[in-house]
């Protein structure tokens, strides 16, 4: 009894506590990111945005999230009714299940595994079966010619996500993402990080990270002003909000990854004293909260993409280019005498 | 152990059950998803092995990937279930046939496995032990060392049948106007533009 306690109980006790630990901070992250996006947009289109709720609006978020829960879950009569619930679900876990292999600190992930990277691409890559099957349920044109515009959208951006990280990973020579950011460690800073050697990935693996969270300017899985709002045109309430929160949990992914893989994740910009007294955490979330800045200019600035550029972009310009950069970081590597072991 | 047993019967039970649900389903789509179901848990049975690089790689080819496919082509087609199902009965024979011989040569394959234990040793590459590499490293070492020849078959191999699939679908028409996005990229205001002194009452 004894033994079951410390080999099985502890340590699962523990990974419950990490993990409710993360949910809560992520999701109140999460809130405040939808409202920066909001006020971000407001303020490049001069505008005041969320301002009512709370002072400056700091409670908007909380204030929708109440007024989500209250309303009455509507599903349509036609609906397939056990999918068209199922789909937000599938779409918030998945989203929220990606964070358990990113580290934030050394040593402050939940699960520390070997095929972190490849987790993490499986895991995005699941994120498509919660568009098609609210699309397929709804029973509803627009949703489902929403639902398979996007599916098409992430497919095709997904390949070109894939080869950029193979270029991170033959630079590092392992798939732990604790590995990677700790390969980008070195004297001059902010200059190992990847983003320098690697930098026509980190734009491809930029705009890739646009497409496949469906953000402008490749929002045609909303696309409000053609399919009245996509996929998800016949959700309300709760499940409607899963879908946001699911989609606002994958962008914070994204800009973790970016974090991760090209800005040196919680190495600070430079290793002299000042810098290094504040905690990696700290770094972390800054690097990631400026890559979302990024994320939420693009939004303010950018008009949406047609359709048949974005395949074309996908398929006749990035793929080309990261199948390419993958062959040619592999050849200079292994001339250099550079590759990991 | 008692742990890892336990998840072993919960994944190995959930593939089983929607292993069935796949043809027991009437509506196609749900059969596609239960499908999903059982490649889910398979990849869970791979990482109680310690397979996770397996486990990840089902996951993104055959989840992320084929099943999108599947349910593309499934939720696209008008299939008539009902109509299918009428020669049920009559093609239950031959699918038991088929499944019987199935069974066996899986069980040749397990039998051979059990009772030469010289076999393994024979026909696959000393397998290192996993506290030196990972998995990941191990089946690299593998595939791109000792059987690096039928690893780029298998790959002309796709991708002759890819070659195949986009040549039997391809069809160019005559006379339609493609955008050529490197034209249009290319034109500059002096190509593009004419300024023509205009006089009033004459036009161009």
């Amino acid at each position: 009894m004894v033994e079951f306690w410390w080999t099985y109980a502890w340590p699962f006790a523990v990974i419950v506590a990490e993990s409710v630990l993360l949910l809560v901070v992520l999701l109140i992250v999460i809130a405040y990111v939808l409202y920066a996006d909001r006020k971000i947009w407001a303020a490049v289109q001069i505008r005041r945005g969320p301002n009512v709720v709370g002072p400056w609006g700091l409670l908007q978020s909380f204030a929708d999230l109440l007024k989500f829960m209250l309303k009455e879950p509507i599903i349509p009569a036609g609906a397939n009714k056990g999918v068209f619930l199922l789909a937000p679900l599938v779409t918030c876990v998945l989203a929220l299940a990606a964070w358990a292999v990113i580290p934030v600190n050394v040593g402050w992930v939940i699960a520390d595994i070997n095929v972190g990277i490849l987790y993490i691409f499986a895991i995005s890559s699941l994120a498509v079966y919660g568009i098609i099957m609210a699309g397929w349920a709804s029973n509803s044109k627009y949703p489902f010619l929403a639902a398979l515009r996007s599916a098409a959208q992430m497919v095709s951006y997904e390949v070109s996500i894939g080869f950029v990280m193979i270029t991170v990973l033959l630079c590092v020579g392992s798939l732990n993402l604790t590995a990677i950011v700790e390969a980008q460690n070195g004297h001059w800073g902010l200059f190992n990080w990847f983003w320098l050697p690697l930098f026509p990935m980190f734009v491809i693996f930029f705009i890739s990270a646009l497409a496949e969270t469906n953000r402008t300017p490749f929002d045609l899985v909303e696309a409000e002003s053609e399919l009245v709002a996509g996929f998800m045109v016949e959700y309300g309430s709760s499940p409607y909000m899963m879908f946001m929160l699911g989609e606002y949990v994958a962008i914070a992914t994204m800009c973790a990854m970016c974090t991760i893989l090209f800005m040196g994740g919680w190495l600070p910009p430079f290793p002299i004293p000042p810098f290094t007294w504040v905690p990696g955490v700290v770094w972390f979330s800054l690097k990631a909260l400026s890559v979302f800045f990024l994320f939420a200019m693009v939004k303010a600035f950018a008009p949406r993409y047609r359709y048949d550029q974005l395949m074309r972009l996908g398929w006749k310009v990035f793929l080309p280019i990261s199948l390419a950069a993958v062959a040619i970081v592999a050849a200079v590597l292994q001339l250099a005498a550079l590759a990991a072991r | 152990m008692v742990v890892a047993s336990l998840f072993f019967y919960l994944f190995a039970g959930i593939c089983v059950a929607s292993g069935f649900m796949v043809i027991a389903a009437r509506n196609p789509v749900h059969s596609v998803l239960y499908l999903i179901l059982a490649f889910v848990s398979a990849a869970g049975l791979f990482v109680l092995m310690g397979a996770e690089f397996l486990a990840m790689i089902l996951i993104v080819v055959y989840v992320g990937a084929v099943a999108v496919l599947f349910l593309f082509v499934v939720m696209m087609l008008d299939v008539d279930f009902a109509e299918l199902r009428q020669g049920f009965l009559s093609y239950l024979p031959i699918g038991i046939v088929i499944g019987i011989v199935f069974l066996v040569e899986l069980l040749l394959v397990v039998a051979v496995w059990a009772i030469g234990t010289q076999v393994p040793g024979a026909i696959t590459a000393p397998i290192p032990p996993l506290e030196s590499v990972s998995n990941t490293e191990a089946l690299g070492r593998v595939l791109y060392t000792r059987y690096v020849y039928y690893f780029q078959a298998a790959g002309l191999i796709l991708l002759v049948a890819m070659i195949g699939a986009i040549v039997l679908t391809l069809h160019h028409k005559l006379g339609v106007r493609r955008q050529n996005a490197a034209d249009q990229i290319a034109r500059t205001p002096r190509t593009a533009i004419e300024l023509r002194q205009v006089r009033p009452g004459q036009g161009i």
